[in-house]
C-alpha cells in the first residue's frame, strides 16, 4: 500500500469516526481528536532512523490497511471469555474489539467510593469531569501511536478511586480481540483487519490504595492492531499497582503505553508480562512529579518463533527524593527478538534521586536476539543512578546438576527458566493477579523448555509458545 | 552379575586423553575408595559415570546393573540408581531446595513405577534425614545451595542421596574442604546408607575420610589407570609412601609395554 493510500485509509476512518464518536459535539474533545490526527498525519509512523525505534521496524504494521471495529460490537457468549476471568477478582470490565461490553462485565461488587465503567459512557454522561483530565497529562508529542490513540479516543475504562479508599481486590480490564473472521487461514492480514485504540483513565485519589490488571487476549487467529493508552494518575500518598499481560495471537500488533503521573510520596508498581503478539511495543512512562514518590517498573518478556517484543521505559524524575527501580527479564528463543530501552531523565531540581535499572536476558537459540540500551540524562548533581544489563544462556553446569538427580532435560530447563522468571514474580504482591500470571508463565515456559529440548533451537518456525500453550 | 563393570574405559576432554583404560568391578554391598594424586582422572571417572557430556568416551564399556551405562542420559542413569555427590555442588537461585528435592525424588519414583510423594508426605521423610545429617530445617526453604556454607552444601548432597536411595553412590571428593566435625557428620550419613544391595565409591585424595568410612577395597588411580587394588591397609600405605612410588611404577610398566609418553 502506498503512503498516499495509507494516509487516506486512516483519514477515511477518522472522518467517519469523528462524525459519530461519543462526544463528537463537544468542542474541546473535537479539538483534542482533530489536533492529534493532524499531528499523526504530520509525523507519520516511525522508522528505524528514529532513535526511539532503532530496533523495531513497524513497516509491516504501517502497510496494513486496518479499519475500526464496527459500531455495533461483536456479540460474544459469556462462555467464550470464561477462561480469561481472574478468580478472586471482584470487578471485571470486558472490552470486545475496543468497546465496553456491559453484559460480559462484572461491576456489582464495586466498593463505595469507586467508580469503574466505560469511558465512552462517561463522555456522554459527565464530560465536565473528564475535560480537565483527558488531554492534560498525556501529550502525543513526537509519538505517532500516541497521536493515533488520542485521535481515535472514545472507549476504554474510566476508573476513579476516591480519596482515602482502600480497594482490596484487583480491578481487572479484559481486552478481547474477537477476530473471528472465517478467512482466518489467509496469510496476508485481510484488508480491513481491525484496529482498536482503547484509552483508559485511572484516577487513584489521595491516600487511596488500589490495584489494576489489563489483560490483552485474542479469541481467533486473525491479525489485529491494538494501540492502547492508559493514563494512571496516582494522588499524593496513594499506593497503586498496575499489571499488564499481553497474550494475543501471533499475528497481532500491540502497542501499549502506560503513562503514570505520581503525586507526593505516592508508591506505584508496574508489572508487564509479554507472552504473545507478533510485534509488541510496551511503553512505560512514569513521571515522579511529587517529592518522595517511588516507583517499581517490573517486567518479563518471553518470545519464540518470529516474535518481536520491544520494551521502552522512560522514567522521569521531576522532584527531589524520589526513587525508581526498573527490573526487566527477557527469555528469547527461535528467531525472536527483544528490545529493552531504559531511559532515565533526572531533571535539574530532582536532587537526591535514587534510580536503578537492571535488564537480564536469556537467549535460548543462536538466532534469537536482544538489543538492550540504557540511556541516562541527568541534569541534577546529587543523584544515585545505576544501570546494568546481562545476556546469557542456560547454565550448562546447573542443567547437568538437575539432570543428574533424575530430572528430565525438559523439566530441568523448565525449572531453570521458571527460576529466572521468578525474579519478576517475586516482586509482585501475592494475590489473584500474581496467581494468574504465575500460571501463565508456568504453562508458557514448559512449552519453551520442551521446544528447546526437542528441537535444539531449530524448527520452531512460526509457532510461538503462547499459541502452543493455548 | 556385578553392579558396576568398567572395562578398558578411555575418555578425553578437549582432545586431552584423561582416562587411559580403566578396569574396575564393583559388587553390591561393597564400599570402594578410589584414591590418586591430583590430575590422575578420579573426578573425570566420576563425571563420566554420571554421564556428563563434556567428556568424550573414546573406547571401552561400562555395564551398570547389566545395562549399557554409556548409552544413558544423566537422568536415565540417575533413575536406574546411580548417584554422584558433586565435588562442587551448583548454586541455583530461584529453585527452592525442598521443591527441587521432591521434584527429583518423584522423577526417580515415576521411573521406578512407585507412587509420587506429595508435599505433606515429603515432610516427615526429609525431616528424618535432616536429623541424621544435623541440618537446619531452614535450609529447605532456601534456594538450592545458594549461600550455603561448604559443609552445608556437602551435607545437602548426602541428603539428596539419602532421599533418592541409589544402588550405586559415587562421592566425588566429598571430604574436601570439610572440617573434622562436618566430616564426621557426612560420614555418619554415608555409613547409614551402607547396605548389602548398595555399593558406594568414595573418590578421595586423602586417607582421612577412610578413618570414618572404612572401605572394603582401595583402588589406586594414577595417570588414567587403576594401578593397584587392595584392602583398607593400602590407604595407610599410601599415606606413608605417597603416590610418588606408584607413579614411578606406572612409568616402568609403560616403558616395559613399549609405550612412549611425554611428561
Amino acid at each position: 500500500m502506498s503512503l498516499a493510500t495509507l494516509t487516506e485509509n486512516y483519514l477515511e476512518s477518522f472522518s467517519d469516526f469523528e462524525a459519530r464518536a461519543a462526544g463528537h459535539r463537544l468542542p474541546w474533545l473535537k479539538n483534542l481528536r482533530g489536533d492529534a490526527f493532524a499531528r499523526f498525519c504530520q509525523i507519520g509512523f516511525p522508522t528505524t532512523h528514529d532513535e526511539d525505534w532503532r530496533f523495531t521496524n513497524v513497516s509491516a504494521l504501517a502497510q496494513t490497511g486496518f479499519r475500526l471495529a464496527p459500531a455495533s460490537p461483536t456479540q460474544l457468549s459469556p462462555e467464550a471469555i470464561e477462561p480469561y476471568r481472574v478468580p478472586g477478582a471482584g470487578v471485571q470490565l470486558v472490552f470486545v474489539d475496543g468497546r465496553f461490553a456491559p453484559e460480559l462485565s462484572r461491576t456489582a461488587q464495586l466498593p463505595d467510593g469507586v467508580e469503574a465503567g466505560s469511558l465512552a459512557a462517561k463522555i456522554e454522561s459527565d464530560p465536565a469531569e473528564l475535560e480537565p483530565l483527558l488531554g492534560r497529562y498525556f501529550d502525543s508529542g513526537r509519538d505517532a501511536f500516541s497521536a493515533l490513540n488520542t485521535a481515535f479516543l472514545e472507549d476504554g475504562a474510566y476508573i476513579r478511586v476516591r480519596k482515602g479508599i482502600v480497594v482490596e481486590e484487583p480491578i481487572c480490564l479484559l481486552f478481547v480481540s474477537s477476530s473471528a473472521a472465517p478467512e482466518a487461514n489467509s496469510l496476508v492480514p485481510a484488508a480491513g483487519a481491525i484496529m482498536t485504540h482503547p484509552r483508559n483513565l485511572i484516577v487513584v485519589g489521595e491516600n487511596a490504595h488500589a490495584g489494576f490488571l489489563e489483560d490483552y487476549v485474542s479469541l481467533g487467529q486473525d491479525a489485529a492492531f491494538c494501540n492502547s493508552v492508559t493514563v494512571l494518575l496516582a494522588g499524593d500518598h496513594s499506593v497503586a499497582t498496575h499489571s499488564m499481560i499481553e497474550r494475543e495471537n501471533l499475528r497481532s500488533f500491540n502497542v501499549s503505553t502506560l503513562r503514570i503521573q505520581q503525586g507526593r510520596a505516592s508508591d506505584v508498581a508496574s508489572h508487564s508480562v509479554l507472552l504473545g503478539g507478533a510485534l509488541v511495543r510496551n511503553n512505560v512512562h512514569p513521571v515522579l512529579a511529587g517529592e518522595g514518590a517511588e516507583c517499581l517498573i517490573n517486567g518479563l518478556f518471553v518470545g519464540g518463533g518470529k516474535q518481536h517484543l520491544d520494551n521502552y521505559m522512560l522514567v522521569e524524575h521531576a522532584s527531589p527524593r524520589c526513587a525508581s527501580r526498573q527490573f526487566y527479564n527477557g527469555i528469547l528463543d527461535g528467531h525472536s527478538s527483544g528490545v529493552f530501552h531504559g531511559r532515565i531523565i533526572v531533571q535539574k531540581d530532582a536532587q537526591k534521586t535514587d534510580s536503578k535499572q537492571t535488564n537480564r536476558n536469556l537467549l535460548l537459540s543462536d538466532d534469537a536476539r536482544i538489543d538492550t540500551k540504557p540511556q541516562l540524562e541527568i541534569y541534577a548533581d546529587d543523584v544515585k543512578c545505576t544501570h546494568g544489563a546481562t545476556i546469557g544462556q542456560i547454565d550448562a553446569e546447573a542443567l547437568f546438576y538437575l539432570r543428574s538427580r533424575g530430572i528430565s532435560e525438559a523439566d530441568a530447563r523448565k525449572l531453570l527458566l521458571v527460576a529466572f522468571a521468578s525474579e519478576c514474580l517475586d516482586r509482585m504482591k501475592p494475590g489473584p493477579v500474581r496467581e494468574r500470571i504465575e500460571k501463565l508463565i508456568q504453562t508458557c515456559l514448559a512449552q519453551v523448555a520442551l521446544s528447546v529440548t526437542s528441537a535444539s533451537s531449530s524448527g520452531t518456525g512460526g509457532v510461538g509458545y503462547w499459541e502452543a500453550a493455548e | 552379575m556385578s553392579l558396576l563393570e568398567i572395562r578398558n574405559l578411555h575418555a578425553k576432554v578437549d582432545n586431552h586423553e584423561i582416562l587411559k583404560g580403566v578396569n574396575l568391578t564393583v559388587n553390591a554391598g561393597e564400599v570402594h575408595s578410589i584414591m590418586g594424586p591430583n590430575g590422575s582422572g578420579k573426578s573425570t571417572l566420576a563425571q563420566v559415570l554420571a554421564r556428563r557430556d563434556t567428556y568424550e568416551v573414546t573406547a571401552g564399556e561400562v555395564l551398570f546393573n547389566g545395562k549399557d551405562l554409556l548409552a544413558m542420559k544423566p537422568e536415565e542413569a540417575a533413575c536406574e540408581g546411580l548417584f554422584m555427590a558433586f565435588q562442587y555442588p551448583v548454586e541455583i537461585p530461584g529453585i527452592g531446595n525442598a521443591h527441587f528435592l521432591r521434584t527429583a525424588m518423584n522423577a526417580v519414583r515415576r521411573y521406578r513405577h512407585q507412587d509420587e510423594v506429595d508435599a505433606i508426605d515429603f515432610l516427615p521423610l526429609y525431616r528424618e534425614k535432616l536429623k541424621l545429617l544435623e541440618m537446619d530445617e531452614k535450609l529447605m526453604s532456601r534456594s538450592l545451595n545458594e549461600g550455603f556454607s561448604g559443609g552445608e552444601k556437602k551435607r545437602n548432597e548426602i541428603l539428596q542421596m539419602a532421599l533418592l536411595e541409589p544402588k550405586l553412590a559415587i562421592l566425588d571428593e566429598t571430604d574436601s574442604g570439610l572440617d573434622i566435625d562436618a566430616l564426621r557428620i557426612v560420614a555418619q550419613g554415608v555409613n547409614a546408607m551402607r547396605s548389602p544391595d548398595r555399593a558406594i565409591i568414595l573418590v578421595t585424595h586423602y586417607q582421612r575420610l577412610l578413618d570414618y568410612i572404612v572401605p572394603d577395597f582401595v583402588d589406586v588411580l594414577v595417570e588414567g589407570r587403576i594401578v593397584r587394588s587392595g584392602g583398607p591397609e593400602l590407604a595407610l600405605e599410601l599415606e606413608d609412601t605417597g603416590y610418588g612410588a606408584m607413579e614411578t611404577k606406572v612409568m616402568e610398566t609403560a616403558a616395559r609395554g613399549g609405550e612412549v609418553r611425554a611428561r
